[in-house]
């Protein structure tokens, strides 16, 4: 599949930020995003923390209203019209840094409950998707059991077949591996991975360097709620043009 | 062989009675002179009491007055309508406990034993009976509810559902002056029976307008948050019984003339707002303890604002505040002894006004005694009922 990478290049841009600005208070934490993103293109956002990276891709799906700007996602564009936030979250699926699945269903409901109750699918449709999906993020037998009984990659990976299972366009990652024990990292990377390479057109918010280094399509270096540097990774990490960016990742790569 | 750390059973003490008897009670002198006294003390204490109860204590009071204790005013020639009713409930029970609690039914025993034990009391052998066909009904309704039609389920709920109103529908009557079910004004409603009218349908009403109360208070819309917030507070801020002798005093003032609410309903609405305002602030305590991110994730999959509440939020949150919402609950039963004022007998009411009777002067202790008792059996009933529903639960795990 590496060969045919460079696919998404040829597609319409499916997510189109314009000048994207957004305040808490008087803290601006969005100075202008501009981004365009293609079907099919994997996009690793990386940057020091308090950098509006989080910020940033939450306002993808309206956890955080921008006040400025524009944002079209699927030709869809965000504004305060409810209708169209909903069928924008249709679109997107996300996946959080402290997991959040529901403790009180089991993995099996937590996976079917929004292609029930959103998606209208019945009952054996939605279950048979979630099983391939569990089978897909490698946890098929953990089904019936409930989230406080699974560790934390796994805990993660159901928080992926439960993104996957509204069957999005688009999916969202922000910070899935920073709440994990190191051993249980490479778990949820592996199935990134293979999400990335099946054409899934995913934003991703990370420290993972080696996960940007192999399938990442484009890097955006945040700092101070603006896009520093972006390139491939090839540039980015043999070639970086800012001082800001080569620190950083002197920092981050040095051990 | 040799037997590695991992293989050895936990250090567990083994003691003989003996043992235990001389470890912790007489380890030393003092130890020994200190359990001899409280022995003493025990039994000095006790004695008298024990002498009372088992003596002196004219019980009689009670067996006289048993069915003025357990339905008040209630015409005793329409008292049959009333063990129909707990008829019904020992079925429903019965088949709502072999629906849902299969393989462990032996639990079920406990209730079993309820009647079994009211029977061996000293009441007239046709009530003994009488109570005695409650297990009968029980046994009913648990063959009724075997074998595994998935229907059952449903069925239980809409039994439960109905067994209220159609309850009410037969202690109040439906067939006006004459009839098979003539009317009996709720006023005439009293004893255990009317506690526990009060108590469940205080329950039953107050539980679905508190938690709309809760959501309300945090609305988005303005106008709904205030309005729930001053209901709120101005029902908190006040004490029950003044709510319920404005119920007396003042809603005749607001009701057009002609129209008279009868003191029976005017307590149930008091007691079902009083309690909802409570039950408000206990629902969103629960409400805060769900963290942002289970909204963000509900959210995020595409689920409405309605779907988050009903199928994320309040499962989580009111499994969260289950023993805060018997604790109020209990306090609710005990609350309801308050409509004395509405010229009401309740079980309370009824006990004072038996002690009006010349004949039973001097027996304050027993009937007092006795409707602690009563009172006692019913809340530690909620409580443990409560125990129960937890464990099923899982509250506590994560």
């Amino acid at each position: 599949m590496m060969d045919s990478k460079p696919i998404y290049e040829e597609q319409e841009p499916i997510i189109v930020c314009r000048d994207v600005k957004k305040w808490y208070g008087d803290f601006q934490a969005l100075k202008g995003i501009n981004m365009e993103v293609r079907k099919g293109e994997v996009i690793v956002i990386f940057g020091p923390s308090g950098s509006g990276k989080s910020t940033f891709i939450r306002t993808i799906n309206r956890l955080e209203e921008h006040q400025a700007g524009q944002i079209i996602v699927d030709g869809i564009e965000l504004t305060h019209d409810v209708k169209n936030i909903e069928a924008i979250r249709m679109e997107t699926g996300m996946v959080f840094q402290q997991f959040n699945l529901f403790p009180h269903l089991t993995v099996m409901q937590n996976i079917t409950l929004a292609p029930l109750q959103v998606r209208k699918v019945d009952k054996e449709e939605a279950e048979e998707t979630a099983m391939e999906l569990l089978e897909r993020v490698g946890i098929p037998e953990q089904a019936h059991k409930f989230p406080g009984q699974l560790s934390g990659g796994q805990q993660q990976r159901v928080a992926i077949a439960r993104a996957l299972a509204m069957k999005p366009k688009i999916m969202l990652f922000d910070e899935p591996t920073s709440a994990l024990d190191p051993e249980m990292i490479k778990e949820v990377l592996d199935v990134m991975i293979e999400l990335a390479k099946s054409g899934m057109t995913m934003l991703v918010v990370t420290h993972e360097m080696g996960f940007a280094r192999s399938v990442a399509d484009t890097l955006y270096f945040f700092d101070e709620g603006q896009i520093v540097e972006t390139g491939s990774p090839e540039d980015i990490y043999n070639n970086p043009q800012e001082d800001r960016t080569k620190l950083f990742l002197s920092q981050i790569l040095q051990h | 062989m040799t037997i590695s750390i991992s293989d050895l059973a936990p250090p567990t003490e083994r003691y003989t009675v003996l043992g235990w008897l001389k470890r912790n009670l007489f380890d030393s002198f003092g130890d020994s002179l200190l359990t001899v006294f409280a022995i003493w003390l025990t039994y000095a204490m006790l004695k008298p009491s024990l002498a009372w109860g088992f003596g002196e204590a004219r019980w009689n009071v009670v067996a006289d007055n048993l069915k003025l204790f357990m339905v008040g005013r209630y015409p005793a020639e329409q008292v049959w309508r009333v063990w129909v009713v707990l008829y019904l409930l020992a079925a429903v029970i019965g088949f709502t406990w072999s629906v849902w609690v299969k393989g462990k039914e032996k639990a079920g025993f406990v209730l079993i034993g309820i009647p079994l034990f009211l029977a061996l009391l000293p009441f007239g052998m046709t009530t003994r009976l009488m109570i005695l066909a409650l297990d009968l009904f029980g046994f009913l309704g648990i063959l009724l509810g075997r074998g595994d039609n998935p229907s059952f389920k449903r069925w239980s709920i809409i039994s439960m559902l109905l067994y209220f109103p159609v309850g009410i529908v037969i202690i109040g009557g439906l067939t006006g002056d004459g009839g098979f079910l003539p009317t009996v004004k709720p006023d005439l409603w009293g004893g255990l029976m009317l506690t526990i009218l009060l108590a469940v349908i205080g329950i039953i009403f107050s539980f679905p307008l508190g938690v709309s109360l809760a959501l309300g208070r945090q609305s988005s819309l303005p106008i709904v948050s205030w309005i729930c917030v001053g209901f709120i507070e101005l029902v908190r801020g006040v004490p029950l019984i003044t709510i319920l002798f404005m119920m007396d005093l003042m809603l005749p003032l607001f009701l057009p003339s002609g129209i008279r609410v009868e003191g029976v309903i005017r307590a149930f609405v008091a007691i079902t707002l009083f309690s909802a305002a409570y039950m408000a602030e206990n629902v969103r305590g629960g409400l805060q303890s769900i963290s942002i991110g289970q909204y963000e994730a509900s959210h995020a999959l595409g689920l409405s604002g309605f779907t988050t509440m009903a199928f994320i939020i309040l499962p989580q949150a009111l499994k969260a505040v289950i023993p805060i919402l018997v604790s109020q609950f209990i306090g609710l039963l005990k609350d309801t002894t308050l409509v004395m004022i509405l010229s009401l007998f309740d079980v309370l009411g009824i006990g004072k006004a038996v002690l009006g009777n010349p004949e039973y002067i001097g027996t304050s202790k027993e009937v007092y005694i006795f409707v602690a008792a009563l009172f006692w059996v019913l809340s530690y009933g909620m409580s443990y009922a409560s125990q129960r529903l937890e464990t099923t639960l899982g509250v506590g795990e994560r």
